[in-house]
Order: C-alpha cells, then sequence, then structure tokens
C-alpha cells in the first residue's frame, strides 16, 4: 500500500478547493439561502406541516443531500476528468499506484469536500429553522455514505466523459431530476399514488428518505431498504471503478 | 546485469496499427541512450509501454530486474519520465506540483532535495509561480524536476529539446550529462541527430515499429562513416583528367577543387594513390581536408534502406 501517494493525491485535491474556497463554500451558502426563502417563506408559509414536522425544517435533509450529491459527483468527475484532459493523467498511470490508492486518494478528497458542503448547509439553515436531530449517528453514516458513493459514481462519470459536454450530461440529464423527483422538497406520501409507485423505483427516494429519517424519525420507506439502497450503490458503483481499471477503459492504451 | 531489458515487446493498437514489432532492446546501467526516428516510429510507444501508461500487447520488460507487469511497483519507483507534451496543471505552483510527484512515488516528503532540484534546474526563483506564468523552457524544466524528484535511476526523457531554444538545449544536455555521472540512466528520443551525437553512448535507430539497430554511436559513425576528401586545386581544371576518372571524383563547379569519397571501414582508402596519381597529373594542391558524414546522413540512409 502506497499511502504517501494517497495521502499526496489527497492533499493536491483538499488544496485545490482550499484554493477556490470562497467560491466552493460561498455557493452552497447562498443557494441555501435562496431555497429557504422561496420554498421556506413564500411557499412554506401556505404548507402547515409536513408529517408533523414544520416544512421549513421539513426540507432541510432534501436540501443537503441535494447538494451533497450534486458536489460529490462535479467534485470527482472534475477531480479526474481534468488530469485527462490536460494530460498530466500520465503521471498517475506511470507512478507506482494501483487503482485502490488512486481511487481513495480522489474519492476521499471529494467526499470529504461535500461532507464539509452538506454540514454548512446545515448550519446555515440553522440560521432559518430549529432543526432537532434525533439520531446524530445515523445522519453521520447517512451522510458519509452518500458522499463516498456519489463521489464514486462521480469518479466513474470523469473516467467515461471524453469531453466537457459528457462530463455535464449524466448530473444534468439523470442526477437532477432523480434528485428533485426524490422527494427532497416533498414527502412521497403527498404524490397520487400511481406516483408513489413509480417513485420507488427512483435510489434516490430511499437515501432522501434515510436521510430524513434521521431528522425526524419519520421515513417513506423502511430505514433498513434505505440503508440497503446506499451500500448497493456504493457496492456498484466499487464494482464498475474495478472493471474499469482491470480493463483500462478510457485511460489506459 | 543491464538495467533495462526488453524482450519481444509488441504493442498494436485497437485500430490494428502495429505500433512496435517485437522489440529487443539491453539498456547498461549509467549510459545515455538515444533512441532515433522520425515522427511515429514507435519511439513513444515503446516509452510509454515500459512506463506503464500504455499496455504492451506481448513481450516482457524489466527495469532494475523487476518485471515491468507483475512487479509493477518496484519497477515504476526506480523509473521517471519527462513526456513529449507539456502536461501540466495551469494553476498549480511550482514547488506543489513537485512535491505532489514525489508523494505519489511512495516518497516522504524531502525540501532539501527539491530544493536542490529546482536549484540545479533553476526553478528555485520560480518556484511559488503558477505554471501558466511560466515559459515554455520552464515549464519542460519543471516536468523534468516531476520526473526526478523522486529520485529514479532509469530516466526516459521523451524529445527533451523539441521546440526549446539553443540554450536551453546546451543547458539540458548538461544536466543529461550530469545525471549520467550520478549513475542514472537515460533513454531520450529525438529526431535531433546532432543532439544524439552530443550526448548518447550508444544510438538505437527506430523507423515503422521496428528497432533498426542499436550501437555505439563512435562504432556506429566509424562503421557506417563514409568520409570525404576535398582537395582544392592551385589552378581551375575544367574536367576530371581521363587518369582519374577511376576514382569517381567530383569537380566542383568552378573546378578548383576535386571531392574524393572513401570508405574507412574498408581495407584501403586509396588516398595514398590518388594523392600520387594528381602529382602525376601535375596538378598544384593548395589544401585538402577530410570530412565525416554524420549520424543524420546515417539515419537517413538506414531509414531509406528500410523502406525501400
Amino acid at each position: 500500500m502506497n499511502f504517501q501517494a494517497v495521502k499526496a493525491i489527497y492533499i493536491y485535491e483538499m488544496k485545490r478547493f482550499f484554493r477556490t474556497l470562497m467560491e466552493s463554500l460561498l455557493s452552497p451558502v447562498i443557494s441555501t439561502s435562496l431555497y429557504f426563502v422561496v420554498f421556506g417563506a413564500a411557499i412554506g408559509s401556505r404548507i402547515d406541516q409536513v408529517e408533523g414536522v414544520a416544512y421549513g425544517a421539513f426540507i432541510v435533509p432534501g436540501l443537503i443531500m441535494l447538494s451533497v450529491m450534486t458536489q460529490s459527483i462535479s467534485n470527482a468527475s472534475f477531480a479526474i476528468y481534468f488530469p485527462k484532459f490536460i494530460g498530466t493523467i500520465f503521471e498517475l498511470l506511470s507512478a507506482p499506484v494501483n487503482a485502490f490508492e488512486i481511487v481513495l486518494g480522489y474519492v476521499g478528497a471529494a467526499a470529504t469536500k461535500s461532507f464539509v458542503i452538506g454540514v454548512i448547509i446545515l448550519i446555515t439553515a440553522r440560521f432559518f429553522v430549529e432543526i432537532h436531530i434525533q439520531h446524530p449517528l445515523a445522519m453521520l453514516a447517512f451522510l458519509t455514505l452518500t458522499c463516498l458513493s456519489f463521489s464514486l459514481f462521480g469518479f466513474i462519470i470523469g473516467i467515461w466523459a471524453r469531453d466537457f459536454q459528457q462530463l455535464q450530461l449524466i448530473p444534468l440529464l439523470i442526477i437532477t431530476p432523480m434528485v428533485f423527483l426524490g422527494g427532497s422538497f416533498y414527502s412521497i406520501s403527498m404524490l397520487p399514488p400511481a406516483w408513489q409507485s413509480i417513485s420507488l423505483f427512483n435510489p434516490v427516494v430511499y437515501l432522501i428518505s434515510g436521510f430524513r429519517w434521521s431528522f425526524f424519525g419519520t421515513a417513506d420507506v423502511a430505514i433498513g431498504l434505505s440503508l440497503l439502497a446506499i451500500l448497493g450503490f456504493t457496492a456498484l458503483c466499487l464494482s464498475l471503478i474495478w472493471l474499469i481499471f482491470k480493463t483500462g477503459y478510457r485511460i489506459k492504451s | 546485469m543491464s538495467v533495462v531489458e526488453v524482450n519481444g515487446l509488441s504493442k498494436i493498437y485497437d485500430g490494428g496499427l502495429e505500433a512496435l514489432k517485437s522489440v529487443s532492446l539491453r539498456i547498461e546501467k549509467g549510459e545515455i541512450l538515444a533512441l532515433l526516428g522520425p515522427n511515429g516510429a514507435g519511439k513513444t510507444t515503446l516509452i510509454s509501454a515500459l512506463c506503464g501508461i500504455s499496455s504492451p500487447t506481448s513481450g516482457t520488460a524489466q527495469v532494475g530486474g523487476y518485471d515491468i507487469a507483475t512487479q509493477y511497483r518496484k519497477a515504476r519507483c526506480l523509473i521517471g519520465l519527462v513526456p513529449q507534451e507539456v502536461a501540466l496543471e495551469p494553476f498549480e505552483r511550482v514547488i506543489n506540483t513537485v512535491r505532489f510527484s514525489r508523494g505519489l512515488f511512495g516518497k516522504a516528503r524531502d525540501d532539501a532535495l527539491i530544493e536542490r532540484i529546482l536549484r540545479q534546474l533553476s526553478l528555485w526563483d520560480k518556484r511559488h509561480s503558477r505554471i501558466n506564468a511560466l515559459s515554455g523552457g520552464m515549464k519542460r524544466r519543471v516536468l523534468i524536476a516531476k520526473a526526478l524528484c523522486h529520485e529514479p535511476r532509469v530516466l526516459f526523457l521523451d524529445e527533451p529539446t523539441a521546440g526549446v531554444d539553443v540554450e536551453l538545449r546546451r543547458d539540458m544536455w548538461q544536466i543529461v550529462r550530469g545525471l549520467k555521472a550520478d549513475g542514472v540512466t537515460i533513454i531520450l528520443t529525438t529526431h535531433y541527430i546532432e543532439e544524439a551525437e552530443a550526448i548518447a553512448d550508444r544510438v538505437g535507430i527506430i523507423n515503422k515499429g521496428e528497432l533498426l539497430l542499436v550501437e555505439e554511436k563512435n562504432a556506429l559513425m566509424a562503421r557506417m562513416g563514409r568520409k570525404t576528401l576535398r582537395i582544392d586545386l592551385q589552378a581551375p581544371v575544367s574536367a576530371v583528367p581521363t587518369t582519374l576518372v577511376g576514382y569517381d571524383l567530383e569537380l566542383s563547379p568552378d573546378g578548383t577543387s576535386l571531392s574524393y569519397h572513401y570508405d574507412t571501414s574498408g581495407n584501403g582508402t586509396g588516398i595514398t594513390r590518388l594523392l600520387q596519381a594528381l602529382a602525376q597529373e601535375g596538378l598544384g594542391l593548395r589544401d585538402i581536408q577530410t570530412t565525416q558524414s554524420s549520424l543524420e546522413e546515417i539515419f537517413v540512409s538506414l531509414v531509406a534502406e528500410g523502406t525501400g
């Protein structure tokens, strides 16, 4: 195990984050505040409570998930796409590192960044609404697993993408709709029965539901199922990455 | 024992292009080997395969006794690579990118070493500059610093002086000679023949994926080197005298000099007889000089043979 290499990649990537600290932190804080103004104050005042929780507070877990998922994907996909784009990937390929160490460095850094952003959104939210977290440990576990699995997914996108358009394609066409339709701003039970059934095919529903459960103790789907969903997604991404490095797909000729 | 051993290495790209055709090569510790070849000859493919950037289709290679596929960690720790393309992260600072490279190769941070390397490459004053603020030549130095910062024993330089000004080229050669003095084995690709002539111990000529020959530079030049004897005459002549036709002489347009081509590897050069014949013809000599054909001419004739 080349720990030095993992450390080098991790620190190098984190430095990029700190170099653009204002942009990295300011944008989630601003967008969260906007969501609170629009959904919390403007619309929320007309919605009483959802499952016994004030609407403003109810959307907090969904908002955090929304940012964490999109940030994880964009951070991790960019981190590995950029070296491919500018050619510095040669150094990774010629270094005495294996796939696991490369993934650990890049995905570890991307997941750390989105974790920090998630925490910052939570802190920002507390300025707007009162939140009490019922299961803090479960909350941290869900947050960590989401950061990790979506960073892994982003890493795959970064390897697969041949240009900047493709880099944006999956987040834009698949992830954003999935997250918005995954109950970030509503409970699945608020939908007509047919749409409720369709929603159950959306994996993001399980993640948001589980995360929301850790806050308020209420969930759309069983908490065990949520846990299984996120673990299954992580396992899927890990096997895809294993396959990528085994075959050298789009990184090695 | 050879520090680099390549046995029957082949590379066929997905499109069917055979970029390397069963290349076998041994490189001795501490030598400078120049791989010469036209564009697309397979020089970069060979280096990429040895460094782990592309996977060879067949064949094996060892670096420092370690197999590049099965013992890639140990093999790659010994290797430094300076790529042909200037691939650097534009917004990063020089010192950070160099430290990153050292870490990537599993070495603990060593500021003293990095300072020494950066000073040696005249980069120390620029260590806090962003890469995109550096000139092209400076960027190339950064690539070298990155390749050297994990103290490799075998250094691959893929066209290190392509598009580099004369001064930097001479600096680069100086650096390469310094590394050789430290016992580092250097494999460089180039299509500047003067570069191979100036610094290489051995020269390999590669064309269309085949290694045509690997030979000591001096031996190669002596073996293949045709020499030319130029004889300046005291008085111009209008034609080569008939008695001298057998020598295959070339008369300069103004009739003041004769050129005679001979081969040093032959038994006799024929110079003595020629000079006697000239004296018998009563031609007075003003000056004589000999020139040896350069590697470039040898290279061109070899590649032409290979394609002919």
